[in-house]
């Protein structure tokens, strides 16, 4: 039930809702409890549930989580090719999709 | 298994997942110990079935499923209630997972079979458009939820809905059942749940860390998990009990600050009932006074009465079938689906009897779904091992 799922801010619709992108497909989610559907937000990352945007995922603390991960795998900067394909895309797998 | 693992990457390298996947792996085992976890999530549990992780996980620690899914929880009373609605000529809107649980005779869909106007939405927002669309008629929406729900209602109450739209609260906070849960059973640390956390941050965590649980805030993949165990078990290692943030590209330690203002707003704190655990004192979110309006229980009051009434008379008279549904232990991680007599012959996911096996989330759904095999060869005497499926059990 609290499922969420990540998608691409494309479009704002109006002061409460956007076009999110979410793997392909599109759907008007409602960005109130982000502060609203404000331009700051296109272009961003959201989780979302219910229809409503819950997060915003950083690309900063995505950076964190590869960190910890890395640390508690103990791998190395060399062993970490994890990172690298990681850099040009978001670290926004979530939910089991 | 290695499939199923990889499928989950977005953008990252399919091999590269796998590779830190088994190293997580790795260390996890050289780090374990005998050890009960407990999530709170049901989107943990399907995560943790699916990708088939306690197949992997070494013997000693053991992976157990609390009160994590808000379609489990939601009492029978609650559902006659929204039933009772339904009946009276109202719409009932709900989510999909919502429809199929019994309360104390039938499902929303069953009413909805013999006539009642029930429909299924996504979100809060379709439930209003409902409202916009029928104007002439009373819609209902049956709001169930945890943190990470309730926020989205309150946003939609805030906002403002149409006169003929009204809310049934069944709400719920998680901490509260947490705390109950560690006075009531035997279990080490907790997986708290990702989402909810999004909403409400690490700190009401924190009290469990203090009475010496670690905590672990985790996300949904696999690699997920096995970076929340580990980080857990490096807690053990060191003796400590604090709470640790594994999902922070989307947690954070404050939570949603706007979200949480919304909640307060509009919903107060009180004593709800948990289907299976009972009342448990600050655990619901119901509508404050200046929310009267939009109450369904309020607006409603005479056919609530009398539902509830109803509900009193049917109390005792139960179905013998229902009574051996062990769902009450599941959620409480005292039980697995597999010490249930109904599971898998009476009870499936296309015949119900507990609310277990109708959510998506719920553990039996995921371990009929996921995890057969291992609950045919827990079921079976030894020599019938490799006899057949389910069905013919």
């Amino acid at each position: 039930m609290c499922i969420a799922i990540p998608g691409k801010v494309t479009a704002i619709l109006n002061e409460n809702t956007a076009s999110v992108d979410m793997g392909g497909i599109r759907r008007e989610v409602n960005l109130d409890l982000l502060g609203g559907a404000s331009n700051a937000l296109l272009g961003k990352y959201v989780l979302v549930h219910v229809g409503y945007a819950i997060s915003e995922i950083s690309e900063e603390e995505g950076k964190e989580t590869l960190r910890l991960l890395r640390l508690m795998a103990d791998l190395d900067a060399e062993e970490s090719d994890f990172e690298k394909t990681n850099a040009n895309g978001k670290e926004a797998g979530v939910c089991g999709k | 298994m290695e499939k199923k693992l990889v499928s989950v990457a977005n953008k990252i390298d399919a091999e590269a997942t796998l590779k830190l996947e088994k190293k997580l792996l790795e260390k996890l085992k050289a780090r374990a110990r005998p050890l009960r976890i407990m999530h709170i999530c049901g989107t943990h549990e399907r995560a943790i079935t699916k990708h088939g992780l306690r197949s992997v996980l070494p013997e000693e620690l053991e992976v157990l499923s609390g009160p994590g899914c808000p379609v489990c929880v939601t009492p029978e009373k609650d559902i006659d209630l929204a039933i009772a609605l339904a009946r009276s000529g109202a719409v009932v809107v709900t989510f999909g997972d919502m429809l199929r649980v019994p309360g104390s005779a039938g499902s929303l869909l069953d009413a909805k079979a013999q006539g009642a106007d029930v429909k299924m939405v996504y979100s809060v927002d379709d439930a209003v458009k409902v409202a916009e669309k029928f104007p002439e008629k009373e819609v209902v929406f049956f709001g169930i939820g945890f943190e990470t729900t309730v926020p989205s209602n309150a946003a939609a109450l805030l906002r403002g809905v149409p006169e003929n739209f009204s809310f049934l609260a069944s709400q719920k906070r998680t901490p509260p059942a947490i705390d109950l849960l560690t006075k009531d059973i035997k279990v080490d640390a907790f997986i708290a749940p990702g989402h909810v956390a999004t909403i409400i941050g690490t700190k009401p965590f924190e009290p469990f860390a203090k009475k010496g649980f670690p905590v672990v805030v985790s996300g949904f993949e696999a690699r997920d998990i096995l970076l929340g165990i580990n980080l857990l078990l490096k807690q053990f290692e060191e003796g400590k009990a604090r709470v640790d943030n594994g999902y922070p590209r989307v947690v954070k330690p404050e939570g949603n600050v706007i979200a949480l203002e919304m909640m307060e707003e509009v919903f107060e704190t009180g004593p709800a009932e948990w289907r299976g655990i009972g009342q448990i004192e600050a655990s619901g979110l119901s509508l404050r006074k200046e929310f009267e309006a939009q109450d369904a229980a309020k607006q409603h009051r005479d056919l609530y009465e009398k539902a509830l009434e109803a509900i009193r008379e049917k109390a005792d008279k139960q179905d013998k079938t229902k009574k051996n549904c062990i769902c009450a232990s599941i959620l409480t991680g005292k039980a697995q689906p597999t010490a249930c007599p109904l599971f898998g012959t009476v009870c499936t996911p296309k015949t119900p009897t507990g609310p277990c096996m109708v959510s998506l989330e719920g553990m039996c759904h995921s371990w009929f779904k996921y995890n057969r095999k291992a609950r045919v060869e827990k079921s079976r005497p030894k020599k019938d091992k490799k006899a057949g499926g389910p069905e013919d059990a």
